[in-house]
């Protein structure tokens, strides 16, 4: 048996070669080809090439086509106002519920429910919205029966409203747990404690110390899943299926419905759309990069002008009651999935159904169960290869030191930065070419082109975080590399892994552009049928599906939750 | 700048069912140094925390805290006008050095008043004209005094010394205590100052408190 | 980042790779040459039936189907839900121009109208095949002439009928006693009604038949309508369209600035009592959806005085189908008395059949005659005149000008 010296001159070798080894090479593929082939696919028609349908040479004309399509102008502006407003919106209530309640009591309760809220997927979660508040929604109910009396439901605009703020609620009600996430994810680097005690001995209250001192740093981590958001937001396609106006709809769906057209020339069009749909959300991310150089800018002196006076409780209340407000209508959405999805006959005006019965369920069931079988395997499969090749990475990173570096994080986010409507358009055509569409290996391709990014995030810091000297002193006992990181490293992670699974899975399950398309129609997830059944305006059967598809993240995560609570935790970091 | 006494009453201090500090009483005069000399780890720093009262969980304490006249145990800890300097004070990374200065100012002063307020303090701390400087390029010895400086500027009525010479090496640390020391008694400030080291506590020359190591025995002696 | 580039060419070997692996045939697969064959040819294949999946009903017949075909002929059945019939269309076209000839994903499609007509002009279509078909002979081509015309283009046996539509409007008798009956009557209606009436937003086809029916009352005469209409021709006559609508608008639901997407969007409105009228295709729709909990049982159909648009919808298969035989026999067991008396079934669909009833066997008339015609439904003699489909080419027309007048 060799020396473990021997051994370790040997690993030491290893590490000085250059080539970072096949597992990255293999996760760079998989997230740049789909990408760069859908571009493709997408960017030639808009410029008149697509042979097959007569488009043989290169010309402006979709452009023009573009141009004069009556709806456009409305729609961009829709689309534009929708997903910069909420954006914005859901940066500052997601700011301001951290800095008004971090640390102080409520917080640890307000922690629990983040992460059930960000599993819920987004068809779900606007059909529970949409049930909250449309005219005759469960708000208008609990008015009608409290105050008004309403015998019809009100005219009021509360959903697909033409200035799209259901839209925008919706997409708030989403993204603030997941900037939320991603805030407390931040936090420890961005305000290590003895910074927020030295502001606050120095006379600033706490509100003020958090935005004065862990705002700004705390920005520039979060930068990337801001821009995320951004992208998600100006071209959503299954939310404002369910919540935005018709007519004129945001651009992602005018995309959607031009790409469907049976008049063949629409297809260029379509394409030109896609790419303005790309165009647009490229547009804005540089806009808000230059917005946030400008505001750092103009609020400079702000940090340093002394004022440290907080409003105390007011100020806090006021801070946090949005965020707080959200996370309520977002648990009451999902509440009134289930009650829903049990009602006997229940019409406006009354508050609750008078009677309970299973036929929904009982009707919907036998349907369900192939659709759900499907969500639950692409989930797993998803979410472990994902898993296997962040592992794969992240080892191969502490064994190469070779840290991702920050062009490597953009990479790595680019999936979710780039409009799905926009390049999976381009897929569809390729996977048609490659005879692959429909094929649950392309399938499961492009599910994990959009699982991978959020399972590194979630298990890169807890990887990188690990105590060096476990590792260090296994292999100077002669263990090989391969060994530490299934003896030593994973068991100390096991909770950590298990949480990145979870959100992996959800993330597969909420995911509707790519199975559409990818799927070729064929592959009926949980996500699909739920949109296809917003068309029916069933709502017991809208509510079954939905919270059928609701529930499987929740599941998840609970039993992530519960199976790390068993493992031991032993120290991490700690001596 | 004049400030009022600082005066501790029976103040106590527990970790679990631990008693870590009996019953303390003190009053520390207006340019008077006390000090409390322990091992590492007795809870000095947790004394300190109470005072300032971001005292963390697990641990209790109780006793009246009165500066200047007024009871602080119940203030908001932003409210009790108490300096605090730790040991190895880090600066606010995302400010300049001169902008973790005019932090630290109150609102009142504005425009070239603020201006110039700073520039005196940098000063004072050897850095003229070096405002714009990232926090981060500052030696040890420069960053202790502008985290010094910092804490004087916000006007405090108190200084909370937490061994901020420790971390500096011999000949600096030997300065550096002598201008903490020199400020306070030339402003008049009461200060409390928690070390293990017997030199500070003669530098000090103010009232000196032993901590008693765990299992604790009665009061420590309290030698003027 | 030194290895960019040797990680960008290992990508690009296996994309290639992959698309080189991939066999394409490039050979059409051609439809069976007689039943026989089909039959023979069926047993085992698995079907990809494309059709609209937005209504539950619709679903589980189709489901029930399914479990017929595979007890019968041993053949799966796949309802591929579409949330619009242009997708399949448009999949198809896209394995066309990927030169996809055969093993298409698409082995029917539930279709009418102008997606009809572009799949046949573009040579998407496998047939004519319905010639082939048991059944197709029970189908009363006479009486019912839009099973040979499909909004004015022959259909010549590239597509199988399978059931009847005609624009009806349902209100809730408990809260409306007088609907109005004729075009002309609306606009007072509504003004004395504001805000509870609405149509859905073209290209919903319920909501384009609504501005068809209305173009039929406003223009003089038909004939303009069952012929291709060129551009200055079609603006000077919807000009009355346009201003009917535009003095229509203001006492519609939300003022005319927001429409349903949907008829299903509009029933449940009229559920919910944001209207009083709702629109549907099918005769059957009240009291199917009475039975499924989906309106009130006070609610009612009728039809507008005067004749009201009727049209038949069809099953097609497209040329690359992979499974065309197995489609065939689909289609034929639609077709059957069985099958289409169930569909005619109020309680389960209520779509009316294609079916000529003196050219069956006593037994399969029983079928349709002991069917409950539902308290919501219209008997058929009620249903009044139908008025034929006008060209595709007024719809897309009409849909376009829509779109740029209000939804824009």
């Amino acid at each position: 048996m060799a020396p473990p010296l021997r051994q370790l001159g040997v690993r030491v070798a290893a590490w000085r070669r250059p080539w970072p080894g096949p597992i990255p090479a293999l996760t760079l593929a998989l997230l740049l080809v789909p990408i760069l082939a859908g571009l493709s696919g997408m960017v030639l028609p808009a410029f008149g090439w697509l042979p097959a349908l007569g488009g043989k040479a290169l010309s402006l004309e979709p452009w023009r086509q573009l141009a004069a399509q009556p709806e456009l102008p409305r729609a961009l502006r829709l689309s534009l106002t929708t997903g910069i407003g909420a954006t914005a919106l859901s940066l500052v209530i997601a700011l301001g519920l951290v800095a008004a309640l971090h640390g102080r009591r409520p917080w640890p309760a307000v922690e629990r429910v983040l992460a059930p809220l960000m599993a819920l997927p987004h068809a779900a979660a606007a059909v529970g919205l949409a049930f909250l508040l449309a005219p005759s929604g469960w708000l208008a109910r609990l008015a009608a029966a409290a105050i008004t009396g309403w015998s019809v439901p009100p005219e009021l605009w509360t959903d697909r409203d033409p200035q799209g703020l259901a839209l925008v609620a919706g997409l708030v009600a989403k993204e603030v747990p997941y900037l939320l996430l991603m805030i407390l994810a931040a936090l420890p680097q961005a305000a290590p404690a003895h910074r927020l005690t030295a502001a606050r001995m120095l006379g600033y209250g706490p509100v003020a110390a958090w935005l004065k001192i862990v705002l700004p740093p705390l920005y520039g981590q979060i930068r990337l899943p801001i821009y995320a958001v951004l992208a998600y937001s100006l071209s959503v396609v299954d939310m404002a299926a369910v919540l935005a106006p018709a007519t004129p709809p945001p651009l992602a769906l005018l995309v959607v419905r031009w790409l469907n057209d049976p008049d063949l020339t629409r297809h260029f069009v379509a394409a030109a759309a896609a790419s303005l749909q790309a165009l647009v959300v490229a547009a804005a991310i540089l806009a808000w990069a230059l917005g946030e150089r400008i505001l750092a800018r103009w609020l400079r002196p702000l940090l340093i002008d002394g004022r440290r006076r907080d409003g105390g409780t007011a100020t806090r209340a006021i801070l946090a009651a949005p965020g707080l407000m959200i996370i309520a209508a977002a648990t009451a959405g999902l509440a009134l999935l289930a009650v829903w999805s049990v009602a006997g006959p229940w019409r406006f005006p009354a508050p609750l159904p008078a009677t309970l019965s299973l036929d929904a369920w009982s009707r919907s069931l036998p349907r369900l169960v192939l659709p759900a079988l499907n969500t639950l395997g692409l989930g797993l499969a998803a979410a472990l290869l994902s898993l296997i090749l962040v592992i794969g990475c992240l080892e191969n990173e502490q064994r190469r030191h070779r840290i991702l570096t920050r062009r490597g994080l953009w990479l790595l986010y680019l999936p979710l930065l780039i409009p799905q409507v926009s390049f999976l358009f381009g897929i569809e055509i390729l996977a048609v070419a490659a005879g692959i569409d429909g094929n649950i290996p392309a399938l499961l391709w492009g599910h994990v082109l959009f699982v991978l990014p959020y399972v590194f995030l979630s298990l890169g810091d807890s990887y990188r975080a690990l105590d060096p000297r476990h590792a260090q002193s296994a292999l100077s006992l002669g263990a090989s590399p391969r060994r530490v990181l299934w003896r030593i490293k994973l068991p100390l992670l096991a909770r950590p892994v298990m949480i990145a699974a979870a959100i992996g899975f959800s993330v597969s399950v909420a995911l509707y552009v790519p199975t559409l398309f990818i799927g070729g129609g064929r592959v009926a997830t949980l996500a699909t049928e739920t949109v296809a059944l917003v068309a029916s305006a069933d709502r017991r059967l809208l509510a079954v599906h939905a919270l059928a598809q609701a529930a499987m993240p929740l599941l998840a995560y609970g039993l992530a939750l519960a199976l790390s609570a068993r493992a031991p935790r032993r120290g991490e970091g700690k001596a | 700048m004049s400030a009022g006494a600082l005066e501790l009453h029976e103040v106590w201090l527990a970790l679990g069912p631990h008693q870590l500090l009996p019953p303390l009483s003190l009053r520390i005069a207006p340019g008077t140094i006390a000090t409390v000399m322990g091992p590492s780890g007795c809870g000095k720093s947790s004394l300190l925390a109470y005072l300032c009262g971001v005292l963390e969980p697990g641990f209790r304490a109780g006793g009246r805290v009165v500066l200047d006249g007024s009871d602080i145990a119940t203030t908001a800890p932003e409210r009790r006008r108490l300096g605090l300097l730790l040991q190895d004070e880090k600066l606010f990374p995302h400010l300049s050095v001169g902008e973790n200065l005019a932090f630290a100012l109150p609102a009142r002063h504005r425009g070239r008043e603020r201006r110039r307020l700073v520039e005196a303090a940098l000063g004072e701390a050897g850095l003229a004209g070096h405002g714009d400087r990232d926090s981060v390029t500052l030696s040890g010895g420069q960053r202790a005094r502008v985290a010094l400086m910092r804490t004087l500027l916000a006007e405090p009525l108190a200084l909370l010394l937490d061994e901020p010479f420790a971390g500096l090496d011999q000949p600096l640390k030997h300065q550096f205590r002598q201008v903490i020391f020199h400020k306070i008694r030339t402003l008049g400030l009461p200060a409390l100052l928690v070390t293990h080291n017997l030199d500070d506590a003669t530098a000090a020359a103010g009232p000196v408190v032993r901590w008693a190591e765990p299992p604790p025995a009665p009061l420590g002696e309290v030698e003027s | 980042m030194a290895n960019l580039n040797r990680r960008r060419a290992l990508g690009l070997g296996l994309g290639a790779g992959l698309l080189a692996a991939w066999p394409r045939v490039a050979r059409a697969d051609s439809l069976p040459g007689s039943w026989g064959e089909a039959l023979a040819h069926a047993r085992g294949q698995t079907v990809y039936f494309n059709a609209w999946g937005g209504n539950e009903r619709i679903n589980q017949f189709i489901a029930w189907a399914g479990q017929q075909l595979l007890g019968r002929h041993g053949l799966t059945l796949r309802h591929v839900k579409l949330t619009d019939t242009a997708d399949a269309v448009s999949r198809v076209i896209a394995e066309k121009a990927a030169g996809r000839e055969d093993n298409g994903t698409v082995d029917t499609i539930w279709i009418n109208g102008e997606n009809f007509a572009a799949m046949k002009t573009q040579g998407l279509l496998a047939g004519p095949f319905t010639q082939l078909l048991p059944n197709q002979r029970l189908v009363d081509t006479e009486s019912k002439l839009t099973t040979g015309i499909d909004f004015t283009v022959p259909v010549e046996g590239m597509e199988a009928p399978w059931g009847m539509a005609q624009l009806v409007f349902i209100y809730d008798a408990a809260r409306l006693v007088r609907p109005p009956r004729r075009i002309e009557d609306f606009l007072g209606w509504a003004a004395e009604h504001r805000g509870r009436f609405t149509y859905p937003a073209p290209p919903d086809f319920v909501g384009t038949t609504f501005l068809k029916q209305a173009l039929y009352a406003l223009i003089p005469g038909t004939a303009a309508l069952l012929r291709p209409v060129e551009a200055p021709v079609f603006a000077s006559l919807a000009a009355k369209l346009w201003t009917w609508l535009d003095e229509l608008h203001p006492y519609l639901w939300r003022s005319g600035q927001a429409f349903p997407a949907t008829d299903q969007q509009q029933r449940q409105l009229l559920d919910d009592g944001e209207v009083d009228l709702s629109l549907s295709f099918n005769p059957g729709e009240a009291s199917s959806a009475i039975a499924q909990g989906l309106l009130p049982d006070t609610a009612r159909t009728y039809v507008l005085e005067g004749g009201s648009i009727g049209n038949t919808h069809f099953l097609a298969i497209p040329f690359n189908a992979a499974a065309k035989a197995g489609a065939m026999v689909t289609i034929d067991f639609l077709l059957s008395p069985e099958a289409q008396a169930r569909k005619a079934d109020p309680e389960l669909w209520g779509d009316p059949t294609v079916l000529a009833l003196d050219k069956l066997s006593p037994t399969e008339r029983a079928l349709f005659e002991r069917l409950p015609l539902g308290i919501a439904t219209l008997a058929p003699d009620k249903l009044g005149p139908t008025l034929p489909e006008p060209h595709p080419n007024w719809t897309q027309a009409i849909e376009a000008e829509w779109r740029r007048r209000y939804a824009s």
